[in-house]
């Protein structure tokens, strides 16, 4: 795991640093254009198409990250020349037109350590296109999948534990239903709240790609960092970057009336004493999404700790049990004072 | 008046052949049985571009993932709903997905083909406009159980939509659930041995009609529920419906509002208002044909209106009901009645009036807050002045068009 992101690092200094040689270009007009090339090489993302090697503005992490089956990922973000990305009061990061965001999954049991899949969003001018590339068995390019595909991974996690899933690649539609806010593609991971670039990264370069570099400030805590926040904001912290995507007013589960946005009152809309909606036998015979007090009554870890689907949340990107974050909403629960009833 | 509808009907018609459709609409085929079936199809979805028709071939296909849709005015055509000769979108070894198929664009039609055994729910459309279920058949082949997917064929936060020849069995919630709707209408189908047959939840302007909802826990409903992005449910018309046989008892997993359903349910109304029940045929109802009641539970939603308002029964013919009353205290007042309670059911909250010919049981609870235990129930009439009838439902002309 660690000599990969040693790796990308050494990649990025070289990409951003001065060099004797043309530093390698991304294709901006196929970024600009309107097709689906079937390679991901095409894109000219990467120098020698080395995944380890990306071709970035910036790479960056983010404080609590989206759980998808202990994969390790890669984030980076291409900008075109002369453009910036506007930081916005409310904490929205507007990314210019032509801008790619690339995130690679991978295990480093698998593949070498090298990425199983590498997810494209890219800013058209007629909105974000989502398009993911599943590598190629050789590793040398990966081949774009827009009707999904499973594929046999195996890892052990954190924990200890082996696990052996059909890891699920998701269609071009299955990105939308996460990205999307009022029924258009948008980014979701990239927020100033959440958002840390690198260490490394000097004052100029971020003032090259961001006209207000200083109001990126990652105010939400690490989800597993208890000195980096209380437990009740840690677990909001977890359930606004894996379930608030879908779970806001504008989002693909706006008819469970459920919100879990960083921004969110913890009242009912929040699960606090709420009945299920359409949750069907993801209610597990259960009354309410969090029973304060009572964890073991509470529909939401029911459905975080199931990897059947019609029960399983989030519906997607999730065939192990992120057991780590489960106890994170566990504990927050168990301490919550109980209802009256 | 006529004028200015006929204007309206002619405006409608000059946009939908300036844009509906694009010059080069063509059809994609998909056959079942290939290796790459699967992929395939879900790869046709995709990239179907809008005019466009998916034409599904006959066969089955096993699927392991959900699929979607998510471009505008698109047609999904099966070659019918039978095991043998339909095309048949078999879910039984599904591994991801919250439904077997989602629409997420407007204007689309999905017709003729059958989705057996999804792990979640049937085929779910959500802020998708005026889309058109017809001919189609969700099933859970197993029958009644628990572990079934909640709802069969399931709009939800679209304006205008259409169900029509339908056939649903063995959802653990609802059938035919529409949700956080406007203008609906569910006609010609038939939804058995589910929890709920037909469902119609916090939604405005509905006509359901010409169905048969039998053999299920409760045969329609027409619900509101507190904390949601759209509620105050009204102006609902059931009618011209058989109603029958719905006995299963209820499988429901505990939580969810239709497991408080008592089985022998005909339609069963909760909190909403301007509701018309008529011309509909009760046969077999153990509990109640008609069920009126307000919303019992806590909650915290102060613009939330919990009880019935406005509700009419009229010119519905009554067979036997009323005989196996599956509430608390239900079989005792049944007892005392002399075997069976009346087949109209108030629980006294709320306004309704009931001009059937038949007697009427009021549990007398004053509003949504008294506990049920303190019911004091006793027959009434209800006879008297009805407010003025709901308005038909309309669709637009194109929906209509694509069912003819």
């Amino acid at each position: 795991m660690k000599p990969v992101v040693a790796a990308l690092a050494a990649a990025l200094l070289f990409a951003s640093g001065a060099g004797g040689v043309a530093p390698p270009a991304v294709d901006q007009a196929l970024v600009d254009g309107d097709t689906m090339p079937p390679k991901l090489s095409a894109f000219g993302l990467f120098a020698g198409n080395d995944p380890a090697r990306p071709v970035a503005s910036f790479a960056y992490t983010l404080n609590t990250p989206l759980f998808s089956d202990y994969a390790e990922k890669h984030r980076f973000v291409s900008i075109p020349a002369g453009k910036k990305a506007e930081v916005a009061d409310d904490g929205t990061i507007a990314f210019p037109v032509g801008t790619v965001i690339v995130k690679s999954f991978g295990w480093p049991d698998q593949n070498g350590g090298r990425p199983v899949e590498t997810r494209l969003l890219i800013h058209r001018a007629k909105g974000w296109v989502a398009l993911p590339y599943i590598w190629d068995a050789d590793g040398r390019d990966a081949s774009l999948a827009i009707a999904g595909r499973r594929v046999p991974v195996n890892f052990e996690s954190p924990g200890g534990g082996a696990h052996r899933i059909q890891y699920g690649v998701p269609n071009k539609n299955q990105c939308k239903e996460c990205h999307s806010r009022a029924g258009a593609i948008v980014p979701i991971g990239p927020k100033a709240r959440n958002l840390v670039l690198p260490a490394t990264m000097s004052a100029d370069a971020k003032r090259r790609w961001f006209d207000r570099p200083e109001a990126l400030k990652p105010a939400m805590p690490r989800w597993d960092d208890p000195a980096s926040g209380s437990l009740q904001d840690r677990a909001r912290a977890y359930l606004d970057v894996n379930c608030a995507h879908c779970h806001n007013p504008e989002g693909s589960a706006s008819n469970s009336g459920l919100f879990l946005r960083w921004t969110d009152p913890v009242n009912v809309n929040y699960g606090i004493g709420k009945r299920p909606t359409a949750a069907g036998r993801g209610s597990g015979g259960m009354d309410f999404a969090i029973a304060p007090g009572e964890p073991d009554r509470s529909f939401l870890i029911y459905r975080l700790e199931s990897t059947e689907p019609g029960i399983a949340m989030p519906e997607l990107g999730r065939s192990t049990v992120h057991k780590e974050g489960a106890a994170l909403l566990r504990q927050w629960i168990a301490e919550m004072p109980k209802a009256s009833h | 008046m006529r004028f200015q509808r006929l204007r309206h009907a002619a405006t409608l018609c000059f946009v939908a052949a300036f844009v509906a459709v694009p010059a080069a609409a063509k059809t994609i085929s998909v056959k079942a049985g290939t290796p790459d079936a699967n992929e395939k199809l879900q790869e046709a979805l995709i990239l179907a571009e809008p005019g466009d028709t998916v034409e599904l071939g006959a066969g089955v296909w096993k699927l392991t993932d959900g699929l979607s849709l998510d471009v505008d005015n698109v047609t999904v055509r099966g070659a019918g709903t039978k095991d043998g000769e339909g095309s048949i979108l078999d879910f039984s070894g599904q591994q991801g997905a919250g439904e077997g198929l989602l629409v997420t664009s407007d204007d689309v039609f999905l017709t003729n083909f059958a989705v057996l055994n999804t792990k979640g729910d049937g085929i779910k459309s959500k802020g998708a406009n005026r889309i058109v279920y017809h001919q189609l058949r969700v099933e859970w082949t197993a029958g009644p159980k628990e572990t079934n997917g909640a709802y069969g064929v399931y709009p939800v936060e679209s304006s205008d939509v259409l169900i029509d020849s339908v056939y649903v069995r063995g959802a653990s919630d609802a059938g035919i659930y529409v949700g956080q709707s406007k203008n609906i209408i569910v006609r010609d189908s038939i939804a058995t041995e589910n929890v709920a047959g037909i469902e119609i939840e916090n939604s405005f302007d509905a006509d359901v009609h010409d169905n048969i909802a039998a053999k299920n826990t409760g045969g329609i409903l027409v619900f509101d529920l507190p904390s949601l992005p759209q509620q105050g449910g009204h102006n609902v018309r059931v009618f011209e419906n058989i109603v029958s046989d719905n006995s299963t008892p209820n499988f429901a997993p505990k939580g969810n509002i239709v497991a408080s359903v008592p089985t022998g349910t005909g339609v069963l109304v909760m909190a909403n208002r301007d509701v018309e029940i008529f011309g509909n045929v009760f046969d077999q109802n153990g509990t109640a044909n008609v069920m009126i009641v307000g919303y019992r539970y806590d909650h915290k939603d102060p613009n939330y209106q919990p009880l019935p308002k406005g509700i009419v029964v009229r010119g519905n013919q009554h067979g036997k009901a009323g005989y196996a009353p599956a509430f608390e205290g239900g079989a005792e007042i049944a007892a005392a009645l002399g075997g069976a309670i009346p087949p109209v059911l108030w629980d006294g909250a709320g306004d309704a009036v009931v001009l059937d010919e038949v007697g009427v049981l009021s549990l007398n609870l004053p509003d949504a807050k008294t506990p049920r235990d303190q019911a004091k129930p006793t027959p009434v009439t209800l006879k008297g002045t009805p407010p003025a009838a709901l308005p038909e439902i309309k669709l637009p002309a194109s929906m209509e068009a694509k069912v003819q």
